[in-house]
């Protein structure tokens, strides 16, 4: 991509200075603005994160294999569900890629520095971590029951669980979404380097742009909509409760018009992470570019207008329901461009299936029936016998699981040898890709049927003729814990024995491959002056090479 | 890390607003807060909230304009601002489309009336 940086030759990271070597010790760490050594604190925190949502995401299907609860009490599985939502939706999935690889790639990939202000960027961790450690607290300290999406009057007015301070967390972590967001937008717009224009960058910065979009516009309504849960629940006053004057309705509007968004911030970094990977692999240029860039910006607009589909059982109005149903099914039209222009990408493409490329594929099949099966719930009459249901928990576990911790998996695959200038073992790479499909598979297919059949959600028992479904979801769910395991295992031995990877070991354009890896701390020695389309890669007759 | 010397000419032209000038909207910001706590004790029947409102919108906008220095600044930052206001303008919008519209009766008569054609549908293939 770079014309200055192209042919670099490889220097062993033990005999030069880059990020990870550069200065010692902890409070090295914890007081970096380097957008790199940023992004893995994040790294450090939401796996950390994601183990706590795991550990009650398990004890769920343990509960499940018998008809009656196999393990707890109602009241604990309430908690456990709640925890396991809150957990993984706003300290996993919603920092999961931005403040990760986004922290760690976009200065990377325009050819700066670093990103606007470094500053914040650190003290955005910094918040993020106080939002964990509320929400940590209030596991601790009884938990909360009222899921992840705080329905009133309920949370308001009625649990008698840590519903404060969990939402608390959420309200803190909220600002550091905002400044990450902030950062973002004013980075891309600010710091390309010479050459790169808008129509050159790698189309993960069109994703996470978009991203950043919906952080800064739609975050601050569910730290307002909080607020004023707070406020009815200490003060009594009355915004939602119907007993205080209140409308329960007007929160979940509130709620959905930012947690609907939230969705699109989990799957549209997965979907730049992806839009990465498949030309890497494919050895080939992604057919329809600039209509993958603004179908990200297409899905990012469309996102905010369709929130009343989550509501369409709870009261609203059956004009309001009309309205938002079509609304709904126009965001499958710039979902469908991406996947339509990903697969033709593949076509003649010459693909080699290394890890990166498993997951890439995995999240292209498993988001389509994700998406699909959303249209399902977007319609009315079909919404009104699935809303409520095992349905819904595959539908967006589909998504959230198979599409965004797919891709979350990918990228860290893809950009592993960048981040620590080290090569994992592909074996064990490609098995687990393999085993976490097989589990994803196993642990939310069985819950379609489950959910077409009228198994409601959030209890913690069920009738009998549900269990041999229910213990196949839970046996898929033991798979898949096995599948995020390995992963841990050998990327945290590939630290210390993986061979070194050199630049750029698959071979991929773009402006991070072209510097040493692990990258220096001031990324590049020299501004890259930017000559070439993104992901030129060489093709004979139409054919890549 | 900070630095940028590859970037110089971003360099931000700041525009000095005087010292005056923010003790004037400080100013008329607690007269708003002051006139709010006055109104609040006088019922002004349907138009209590439409007041509060406008006296809310009015310190909102010196806020934005002045400490937020939107008058100062053209461009992408103006783009923002309006971009944020027209996100709350879908919110409120789609909310009240719900809110508004909770006591209309779905009238069947015209899907009564072409139901029959539709059922025979099928029989033209």
């Amino acid at each position: 991509m770079s014309t200055a940086t192209a042919d670099i030759h490889e220097v062993p990271a033990e005999s030069r200075v880059h990020y990870l070597n550069a200065r010692y010790g902890i409070k090295s760490w914890l007081l970096t603005l380097d957008h790199k050594r940023i992004g893995l604190l994040y790294l450090g925190t939401i796996t950390f994160m994601f183990l706590i949502g795991g550990i009650a995401a398990t004890l769920m299907r343990l509960n499940l294999i018998e008809p009656q609860g196999a393990l707890v009490e109602p009241e604990t599985y309430n908690k456990l569900f709640s925890t396991h939502g809150i957990v993984m939706v706003f300290f996993f999935l919603v920092p999961s890629i931005p403040a990760t690889l986004g922290n760690f790639l976009i200065p990377l990939m325009i050819g700066a520095r670093d990103v606007a202000f470094p500053k914040l960027n650190l003290m955005s961790w910094y918040i993020f971590v106080t939002g964990c450690c509320c929400m940590l607290y209030a596991v601790m300290t009884g938990g909360v029951d009222t899921g992840w999406t705080f329905y009133t009057p309920y949370s308001s007015t009625y649990a008698h669980t840590s519903v404060l301070l969990a939402a608390l967390g959420i309200f803190i972590a909220g600002f550091s979404s905002i400044l990450t967001g902030l950062n973002f937008i004013v980075t891309i717009h600010k710091m390309r380097a010479p050459g790169m224009t808008w129509f050159r960058l790698p189309l993960f910065i069109w994703s996470m742009y978009a991203t950043s979009m919906i952080f800064v516009l739609g975050t601050p309504v569910i730290a307002v909509t909080l607020l004023l849960l707070g406020l009815e629940r200490i003060l009594h006053v009355g915004i939602f409760d119907p007993a205080l004057g209140g409308d329960p309705l007007l929160f979940q509007h509130l709620f959905w018009f930012y947690s609907h968004p939230a969705v699109y911030i989990m799957i549209l970094p997965g979907m730049g992470v992806v839009s990465e990977l498949i030309p890497a692999f494919s050895r080939k240029r992604i057919f329809g570019y600039s209509f993958v860039a603004f179908s990200s910006l297409a899905i990012a607009v469309i996102s905010f207008v369709v929130w009343g589909h989550h509501m369409f059982v709870t009261g609203q109005s059956v004009y309001a329901g009309l309205v938002f149903s079509v609304l709904s099914f126009l965001v499958a039209i710039p979902s469908a461009i991406k996947v339509f222009n990903w697969t033709a990408t593949l076509y003649k493409g010459s693909i080699s299936y290394q890890a990166p490329m498993l997951y890439a594929l995995g999240f292209i099949g498993l988001f389509t029936m994700g998406g699909l099966t959303g249209l399902f719930l977007a319609s009315l009459a079909t919404d009104v016998h699935l809303n409520g249901t095992y349905f819904i928990v595959a539908h967006f576990h589909y998504i959230m699981v198979g599409g965004a911790v797919m891709a979350y998996l990918g990228g860290i695959h893809y950009w592993w040898p960048k981040i620590t200038g080290r090569l994992y073992p592909d074996l064990w790479a490609r098995f687990s890709a393999l085993v976490i499909f097989v589990g994803f598979n196993l642990t939310f297919f069985p819950q379609f049927v489950l959910g077409y059949l009228g198994m409601p959600r959030r209890y913690a028992m069920y009738p009998a003729e549900f269990q041999s479904l229910n213990v196949l979801s839970s046996a898929g769910a033991s798979v898949l814990a096995v599948g995020y395991v390995i992963p841990l295992v050998y990327l945290i031995w590939s630290l210390k024995y993986g061979p070194p990877a050199g630049p750029n070991p698959w071979k991929a354009k773009g402006l991070e491959w072209t510097i040493q890896s692990p990258p220096p701390t001031e990324n590049f020695e020299e501004t890259p002056i930017v000559t070439e389309e993104a992901y030129n890669y060489p093709t004979v007759g139409g054919v890549s090479v | 890390m900070s630095e940028h010397p590859g970037h110089s000419a971003h360099t931000l032209h700041e525009h000095i607003v005087p010292v005056s000038t923010y003790v004037a909207v400080f100013i008329a910001l607690m007269f708003g807060t002051a006139l709010t706590t006055w109104v609040a004790y006088h019922n002004l029947g349907r138009w209590n909230s439409v007041v509060a409102l406008i006296i809310a919108v009015a310190k909102m906008l010196l806020v934005v304009l002045f400490f937020m220095h939107v008058k100062y600044n053209k461009g992408l930052s103006r783009i923002v601002i309006v971009g944020g206001f027209f996100w709350l303008g879908i919110m409120i919008t789609l909310s009240l489309s719900d809110e508004l519209t909770r006591r209309w009766e779905i009238n069947p008569a015209p899907f009564n009336m072409i139901l029959p054609y539709i059922s025979h549908l099928h029989l033209l293939f």
